[in-house]
């Protein structure tokens, strides 16, 4: 089953920053819904994220899972990075191991993985050493890493975005599929506005200086989703619509990539933002 | 048809004999420099045995040469007298390094991750780790009750840097994001330690203990100069105050002999312990 979040008027300051990250945000997010956080960057939405996942804690407010405030890490939500992040000295068997060995179930482990690795179709390359895979196998390692601990919300910040295209979409597609076949809440960051139709139920647009939530949209296409149908398309543009203010339509990608390699002056601190333009530059 | 036959045996031969020459040729492609290092190091020797031997000042040190300095090898080899010194000298060697890691490690695993540790620790590590164990000497004769405990205090002291700051450089360089994603799914402070931590430090830890195996065996035989009666320092000096030469080079060689050993068996548990994947 998945987990209902409530978030409740959070504010938060970092240390020596005149302007509030965030300011007054208010969320709820019902069981089994996938939604989507999109903003440029600096809008403080990796951040909100972080406090979803308990690896930071709001100056102001609160998050709420399932009615328990969140004040820690728990297997029972789980967060996905840009980055796979696996261990280089691990099998692909024992990084996809290691939520449920840090719970101490062991006893189903090694079924409970087979089927994992089956789902993600990384059955053969369960003995093998992570670093001989792809960037898109590597990250499928760590979603069946999220998925052993039976998570009931995924949060993912970013993590198809160091990707090349035809890996993100087929990534994309599983990851949407999984969370639906097994109830899971997902909350997730992107700068691209494709993925956010592509995956969400709902798309919440964040505004920076303070972060905000300036715009909310559903998305009530039925999955598979194809991209190229007209509600898709016109999902898209909409949602680019809220970007106009700030930015030329249709050009959301390579401007992104255009202020990569400028050191992040706003107010997202948190290492993922450098990371973020890494991967960016990576990409392009 | 005769020929034919004969033919036929022969690349059969051959086949069968590949393995083997494919296997001489690697050996060989593999020992060729390491050959030719061992042989110009043998011609410098044997050079110098024989400008010593020649010389009318240098005369009575003749025995320092390959020749007589291998009979006596063999000598102290097959006569097993060879092995006590060794003994004691690897028995000191061993604990010295045995406590140098059991202190080091967890010490470079803390400055590695407090930067305030590390700032504090830096000035009174740097200025004790420049003073030369054998300064020690004097401390450690008066504070230990037995000589073996305070060569094993030497060898420590000696060998506790290059082990801590390894291990801390190690740690330094740990990916935040193992971190995070350990902390993420759940990991307490063991199991950070266990699954993250050590495996991710542990080349490091091993490069600073070959390190160290190098500096705890240079020390050892000075520090066995003084005092003990046993261990291969103290064999060399006997030999000096006996006047037997060859002997004396003789061990000089079997120091050689066992700090390559050692070393190599660092490599190898370092090759061991690194998570990079070949190539």
């Amino acid at each position: 089953m998945g987990a209902a979040i409530s978030i409740d008027y959070i504010t938060h300051h970092y240390p020596g920053q005149e302007a509030p990250t965030l300011k007054d945000i208010q969320v709820t997010v019902a069981p089994g819904e996938t939604v989507a956080l999109i903003g440029q960057s600096g809008c403080g939405k990796s951040t909100l994220l972080h406090m979803l996942a308990g690896l930071l804690l709001p100056s102001e407010g609160c998050v709420r899972i399932n009615g328990h405030q969140v004040i820690k890490p728990s297997p029972r939500w789980n967060m996905m990075f840009q980055k796979p992040s696996l261990y280089p000295w691990m099998t692909v068997r024992k990084n996809a191991s290691l939520g449920l060995i840090f719970q101490g179930r062991k006893t189903d482990m090694r079924e409970r993985i087979d089927q994992l690795l089956e789902t993600v179709g990384l059955s053969e390359k369960a003995e093998v050493n992570v670093q001989s895979l792809s960037g898109g196998q590597q990250q499928r390692v760590a979603l069946a890493r999220s998925l052993a601990t039976d998570p009931e919300l995924l949060l993912l910040d970013e993590p198809f975005s160091a990707l090349d295209a035809f890996t993100r979409v087929a990534l994309q597609d599983e990851v949407t599929r999984l969370a639906r076949e097994r109830g899971i809440s997902v909350v997730f960051v992107t700068h691209d506005i494709e993925e956010a139709v592509a995956m969400a139920d709902r798309v919440l647009v964040m505004g920076s200086n303070p972060g905000t939530i300036t715009a909310e949209l559903p998305i009530d296409i039925a999955h598979p989703r194809d991209r190229n149908s007209q509600a898709f398309v016109d999902r898209k543009a909409e949602l680019m619509g809220y970007f106009g203010a700030t930015r030329t339509p249709a050009t959301d990608k390579g401007s992104a990539e255009a202020e990569a390699p400028t050191p992040d002056t706003e107010s997202e601190q948190d290492e993922s933002s450098s990371s973020e333009s890494r991967a960016r530059v990576r990409a392009a | 048809m005769n020929r034919e036959a004969t033919l036929s045996v022969d690349t059969a031969t051959v086949e069968r004999l590949m393995p083997l020459l494919r296997f001489a040729d690697q050996a060989r492609r593999a020992l060729q420099y390491p050959a030719l290092g061992i042989a110009g190091l043998f011609a410098l020797w044997y050079w110098g045995g024989w400008a010593i031997g020649n010389n009318e000042d240098t005369m009575a040190f003749a025995s320092f040469a390959p020749g007589p300095t291998l009979a006596a090898f063999w000598d102290i080899v097959s006569s097993g007298a060879v092995w006590s010194p060794i003994e004691s000298s690897l028995y000191r060697v061993g604990w010295g390094l045995a406590y140098a890691i059991a202190i080091g490690v967890p010490l470079g695993v803390m400055i590695g991750y407090f930067l305030t540790l590390k700032q504090v620790t830096h000035v009174p590590f740097q200025f004790l780790r420049m003073i030369s164990p054998l300064a020690w000497m004097p401390v450690a004769v008066l504070a230990f009750a037995t000589w073996d405990a305070a060569i094993i205090f030497l060898i420590a002291i000696a060998a506790v840097w290059p082990i801590t700051y390894a291990t801390a450089h190690g740690v330094q360089r740990i990916d935040p994001m193992w971190l995070k994603v350990g902390n993420n799914l759940g990991a307490n402070p063991y199991h950070t330690l266990r699954y993250i931590v050590m495996p991710a430090i542990a080349q490091d830890v091993f490069a600073g203990i070959r390190l160290a195996v190098g500096v705890a065996w240079i020390v050892l035989v000075p520090a066995e100069y003084l005092g003990v009666t046993s261990g291969l320092g103290y064999a060399i000096n006997d030999a000096r105050d006996t006047l037997e030469y060859d002997k004396l080079a003789a061990f000089v060689l079997v120091i050689g002999i066992i700090g390559y050993m050692l070393d190599a068996i660092c490599v190898r548990l370092i090759k061991r312990s690194s998570y990079h994947a070949e190539g």
